[in-house]
């Protein structure tokens, strides 16, 4: 497949080639692969989705990028330099599981980084206020995480990675446990964030609204070993919130993928209960 | 009596009363017991005396050497082990046998090896203490999520720093639960070694006391142990619980 490139080559931000994951036989089992191969450029200052169907490689690919795992073959790029092994400076990450951490509070745990990189704490203060600020977590500061709700919870995790001030984020089904309401109210979090910080933005999610209405551009991925069957441009404004799911285009896009995923997520579904 | 806080102080209140009346009384004779307000005038007595000053500190000292030795070692060692899967598979079944082996058996051996000084003593508590530091200190990190791992990764945190920052905080409930039965079992080890041989300590005392059929003194002794620990385990209760109640969800 080749490489879907929605800007000028001098902006590519990510480079993925030929990007293959393979977990070697254990007890028996035959070599299982799991990814790939992945051909992907991410464009300075995009918003990518990925979508695709459970245990195609979503959540595989994301630790690739991050530095996380190592691909089976292939290689990646960030920014110029090859990712390899460890996670890049630069590169910030939000996962489904609550990673918020218990026994700070909801100010030291924002602050967590900042204290990390050396930050002197006045600055260490008037940069955590102002993630607190941006999160609508102010009048949480002294919380602990335990007194929050998983959508706060989440929103503690973000306000954490984007104090770094991070040049990727990437996004693991970071609202996956939420409700959809929430969900909703989140996304549109995520854009004013997105905006913002001219940040790039990967996002795995399983829910093909939240993709179609996030991002720049859409990657509907196979079933496993996960690839992508079609890149999905999606033509949003820059300046769009969560109301985008009432123009009639999101439906079109939104039913467009669907299709291209339908019969992926069924051999999923097949696989996963023995029939293949 | 409504809450269990009172409940359980009238009890103890009602225990102590009646040994008081069956003390006073002679049903039980002077030689088996005192009665516990004569335990504690006898105390106030020591106390203020200074009589066996030189014993209560060298016991004090011994067990705190003891708490603290346990503390540091087994934290390191559960936390090094926990690095180290295949090294803690061959520990493991050690570990989990270590407290049926009696202690006290090895007292001679520890007299051979560290002389008739107050480190025997210490030994043994420090002993019956560490394994409790180092289960529950593998037991907690065993328990940290995936996830705060990886987060600790994209922040770029080293091993080491992620042991400190990451690691050891998310496990801290748990390593105060061992360092609780550290204090208990340091407690024991010592003055129990005291009874056992030493030429001066609490445990020393009280039982040079019984050899005299010196009541008094054996009882304000035994009274000053329990109310000592019972202190101190009351307090490290109530840290843990303040501790806890942030972190339940």
């Amino acid at each position: 497949m080749t490489a879907d490139r929605a800007g000028d080559a001098s902006q590519v931000h990510v480079s993925l080639r030929n990007i293959t994951r393979v977990y070697p036989a254990q007890a028996g089992q035959p070599d299982v692969h799991a990814l790939g191969p992945i051909d992907l450029d991410l464009t300075k200052g995009e918003f990518f989705a990925v979508v695709g169907p459970s245990g195609c490689g979503k959540s595989t690919l994301l630790d690739v990028i991050a530095g996380l795992a190592r691909p089976s073959a292939g290689e990646g790029v960030f920014e110029g330099r090859r990712i390899d092994g460890d996670v890049p400076d630069g590169i910030g990450a939000v996962f489904q599981d609550d990673a918020s951490f218990p026994w700070l509070t909801v100010f030291d745990n924002i602050a967590f980084g900042l204290r990390h990189a050396g930050h002197g704490e006045a600055e260490v203060r008037a940069q955590a206020t102002y993630a607190l600020e941006f999160m609508g977590l102010k009048d949480f500061a002294r919380a602990y995480p335990a007194q929050l709700s998983g959508g706060m919870r989440q929103r503690v995790c973000i306000a954490r990675t984007l104090v770094l001030k991070p040049r990727l984020i990437l996004l693991d089904e970071p609202f996956g446990a939420l409700d959809q309401q929430t969900r909703l109210l989140m996304g549109d979090e995520l854009l004013r964030l997105w905006r913002e910080t001219r940040a790039t933005i990967l996002l795995i999610t399983h829910a093909l609204d939240e993709a179609t209405m996030l991002a720049d551009r859409v990657g509907v991925m196979s079933a496993r070993p996960g690839r992508f069957l079609e890149i999905v441009t999606t033509h949003w404004p820059r300046d769009r919130d969560s109301t985008i799911v009432s123009n009639e285009a999101f439906g079109r896009l939104t039913s467009r993928i669907w299709a291209l995923l339908r019969g992926e997520s069924l051999r999923a579904l097949g696989r996963e209960q023995g029939v293949a | 009596m409504k809450s269990p806080g009172l409940l359980r102080a009238g009890l103890i209140l009602l225990a102590v009363g009646a040994l008081e009346v069956l003390c006073r009384t002679g049903i039980i004779p002077s030689l088996t017991a005192i009665p516990p307000s004569a335990m504690v005038a006898s105390l106030v007595e020591i106390l203020r005396s200074g009589r066996f000053a030189a014993d209560i500190v060298a016991t004090l000292r011994n067990v705190s050497i003891s708490i603290a030795a346990a503390m540091l070692v087994g934290v390191l060692i559960g936390t090094t082990l926990q690095s180290l899967p295949a090294t803690r598979r061959i520990f493991d079944p050690l570990f989990a046998t270590y407290y049926a082996i009696p202690l006290y058996a090895f007292y001679p051996l520890l007299i051979v090896i560290f002389g008739l000084g107050d480190l025997p003593q210490v030994a043994i508590g420090f002993l019956l203490a560490v394994m409790a530091v180092i289960i529950n200190t593998l037991n907690g990190l065993d328990r940290v999520p995936k996830v705060l791992l990886k987060a600790a990764r994209v922040h770029r945190l080293g091993p080491v720093k992620t042991a400190l920052k990451v690691r050891l905080p998310f496990a801290a409930p748990y390593i105060f639960t061992g360092f609780k039965l550290a204090v208990a079992y340091s407690f024991i080890g010592v003055i129990g070694a005291e009874f056992i041989t030493s030429n001066r300590g609490i445990g020393y005392e009280i039982s040079f006391a019984y050899n005299n059929f010196d009541n008094p003194v054996m009882y304000a002794l035994i009274l000053f142990v329990l109310v000592v620990v019972t202190t101190i385990n009351m307090s490290l209760y109530v840290w843990e619980k303040r501790l806890l109640a942030r972190r339940l969800r």
